[in-house]
């Protein structure tokens, strides 16, 4: 690191930092078009048939249909980009990074390993360096502004059906981000602060969230499923309801980017879940464990919880939107106000 | 300041759950359905008026084509209604043949049914389960009559053929897994807490209204009363089998999904009994060559697995073809209901009505 600080002109810091930003963009990137591969044979796999398998690359190789994510990609490229006459052009074109670039952005305050020592520097594995101000409160901050994308999306495409889906995003965001922010605050009571390396350190010295906080992180959990808009929340979209709903009008590599902020989505939401709740990088028993092993560790959490996205959504129905209202503020706000009660009270008789 | 309008809004004819080319005008107030009007027409192909210029022998494969996924179903009304007006006695064979394939139908016609209605609220490897039973079926309408869908599967009079070699073995096969199966599906839904969240209490439709509007089948005896043409009317070998007939008395979604369900149970239970009772004989009653009215009219109604599908011929003096044919379809009459059901209720509502009434479009337009 020295030799390239010294050789480039840049700070260390500066150069590590470029480096954390390539690696974490390419991770995703190439951990979201897997996923699709993912969800399609996974479904098949649940659902008793074989999924597709047809695509070959050069003809030839079949490699378990993982060649569909290329010829998806391809034919995504090559279809033709059209803009619907009565829709609102410029925001129909602004829609789909508004949904895509939030969905990235969450993960930039994760710790993806333990931090490391090499050569005299501190090296910590997330982008943002711990003690910045924001910690967790930026993740929430930013699934805030996800929601805008749908709601562009929807109102440009001058759509009925859209203008439906953009009504059931909105009142579902306002919905379920009450009873988030509430279990969150619990964790950051019990911890003491907002920082995602002190929670994964409180996590290590005192076991796992999930077992102090059960409440908190089945509110949370339920939560993330609306925040992904993915079965059984998937009102905005609603395929069978409102007919693909805000993206009932995008096509070719609009429609691709949008379907990717979904996968990008599931994998920052799993990110959090294990960060908040299943010990971030923590490997169970080994508390001194490598950098290197504590980074497989979080891949494979995040990963598992990939697949319980993937299982749910293709085992469970949909709920009517308007009972996810009913249960955001009649049950889960209830439930996580009465769980920041009880850990206060906990706090304080100890 | 703010004023707020009704949107009016087209679901369908192109769309993913209207079950075929259903167009249902809908006046929306927010996603609360304010008026529930279903358009109908878009695969009208004037089967009645095409069937006055057919034989009784050709017209037949014309009922195919109205309630496609169960057109056993139709091929036994169209057949037994013919048989009435002329007086022909089927052999006991065929009877229990026909009371055989027309029940591995209704659960084919049901298993659809229970996969694009859990598709629609958004279970969807539902579906696939379910087609994967149904494909079993269709394997032995194959077997039986080399088409899988339009059957055109007896004749007047009997059955073309004697069961081919292996085909009772092949349905019991089906029959062996079939029960596991729709255990397999009750897993997925039946007390699934989101599914009933989706049924229970949705689309409500009491008896009274039922029998005002004409309402048959599963959605009538979901409401409470036990009108089953199998039972009332016994047609085809009915009256020698034994079956219960499932009924409900909360007239909602999941009230009409449990009597499918149960029915389903109940049509195993009759086509172990036409495979266990299968009487030997001949399949095909003596006929003459060419069959001619005399003046006559008949109404023969059966128990189709969407409700009483009913077939009224009006013969004509000397004429092979029926100087009138008319269908009494319950899907068409089934579908009145759903300004009813609707009314007032959330447009993903109207989704689990549609899915809920099970109506096939061939059979609502003709």
């Amino acid at each position: 690191m020295d030799t390239l600080a010294h050789l480039t002109g840049l700070s260390v810091a500066t150069l590590w930092m470029l480096a954390k930003v390539l690696i974490v963009i390419t991770v995703l990137m190439g951990l979201a078009s897997p996923l699709t591969w993912v969800e399609r044979r996974g479904s098949a796999m649940l659902q008793d048939r074989i999924g597709p398998n047809r695509a070959a690359l050069f003809g030839k190789w079949r490699i378990l249909g993982l060649a569909h994510v290329v010829a998806d990609g391809i034919k995504f490229f090559f279809k033709e980009d059209l803009v619907p006459p009565h829709a609102t052009k410029r925001l129909f074109w602004l829609a789909p990074m508004l949904a895509f670039v939030p969905a990235m952005m969450g993960f930039a305050v994760i710790p993806i390993g333990r931090s490391f020592v090499a050569g005299g520097h501190t090296y910590h594995l997330s982008l943002l360096e711990p003690g910045n101000g924001m910690g967790m409160l930026y993740p929430m901050a930013i699934g805030g502004i996800a929601v805008y994308g749908i709601l562009v999306a929807a109102w440009s495409s001058n759509n009925k059906w859209s203008i439906l889906g953009g009504m059931r995003a909105s009142a579902q965001m306002v919905s379920y981000e009450i009873g988030l922010s509430l279990a969150i605050l619990a964790v950051f009571m019990v911890v003491g602060g907002y920082d995602p390396h002190q929670i994964i350190a409180d996590q290590g010295a005192k076991g796992w969230l999930i077992w102090r906080q059960p409440i908190g992180f089945l509110v949370f959990f339920t939560c993330m499923f609306a925040e992904t808009n993915r079965l059984p929340f998937d009102f905005a979209e609603g395929e069978s309801e409102i007919v693909a709903g805000f993206h009932t009008e995008y096509g070719s590599m609009k429609f691709a980017i949008m379907a990717l902020a979904e996968y990008f989505h599931i994998i920052t939401a799993s990110a959090l879940i294990t960060t908040m709740y299943l010990g971030g990088w923590q490997i169970p028993f080994l508390p001194n464990a490598s950098a290197l092993a504590t980074v497989v560790a979080f891949a494979t959490k995040v990963v598992f919880l990939c697949w319980v996205f993937i299982w749910i959504r293709w085992t469970l129905p949909r709920f009517r939107y308007d009972q996810l209202m009913f249960m955001g503020w009649k049950v889960m706000l209830p439930l996580s106000m009465a769980n920041l009660l009880l850990n206060a009270y906990w706090m304080r008789s100890h | 300041m703010f004023k707020t309008e009704e949107m009016e809004i087209n679901l369908g004819p192109q769309h993913p759950s209207t079950h075929g080319v259903l167009r249902v005008k809908l006046r929306l107030d927010g996603e609360t359905v304010v008026k529930c009007t279903p358009i109908i027409g878009y695969l009208h192909r004037g089967v009645e008026k095409i069937c006055e210029d057919k034989t009784y022998f050709q017209g037949q494969v014309w009922t195919d084509r109205m309630d496609y996924v169960a057109s056993v179903s139709n091929n036994l009304g169209w057949a037994e209604g013919v048989e009435k007006l002329f007086g022909i006695t089927v052999p006991r064979r065929a009877h229990y043949i026909r009371t055989m394939l027309t029940e591995l139908n209704r659960l084919s016609s049901h298993l659809l049914w229970l996969g694009t209605h859990a598709l629609d609220i958004g279970a969807m490897t539902v579906f696939l389960y379910a087609f994967r039973e149904r494909e079993q079926i269709l394997d032995c309408f194959e077997a039986f009559c080399g088409a899988r869908l339009t059957t055109t599967a007896f004749r007047i009079g009997g059955l073309r053929e004697d069961l081919p070699p292996g085909f009772i073995k092949q349905v019991q096969a089906f029959q062996d897994r079939f029960l596991d199966c729709l255990d397999e599906y009750e897993t997925l839904l039946t007390e699934n807490r989101i599914w009933k969240k989706r049924t229970v209490g949705v689309a409500l439709l009491n008896a009274d209204d039922a029998i005002a509007l004409g309402v048959t089948g599963p959605v009538l005896r979901a409401a409470g009363n036990p009108y089953d043409i199998r039972k009332a009317f016994p047609y085809a070998a009915y009256a020698e089998m034994q079956f219960d007939v499932p009924t409900r008395t909360a007239g909602d979604t999941y009230a009409r999904y449990q009597v499918r369900l149960e029915e389903m149970r109940q049509s195993h239970r009759i086509i172990q009994q036409c495979v266990d009772g299968l009487p030997e004989g001949p399949v095909m009653a003596k006929l003459p060559k060419v069959l001619k009215s005399e003046v006559n009219e008949v109404y023969h109604a059966i128990e189709a697995p969407k409700g009483e599908l009913g077939y009224y011929f009006v013969g004509e003096k000397g004429s092979q073809n029926p100087y009138r044919m008319h269908v009494r379809a319950p899907s068409f009459v089934n579908l009145q209901a759903l300004p009813k059901m609707t009314e007032g209720k959330l447009l993903a509502d109207v989704i689990a009505a549609i899915g809920t009434l099970d109506v096939v479009l061939g059979e609502v337009d003709r």
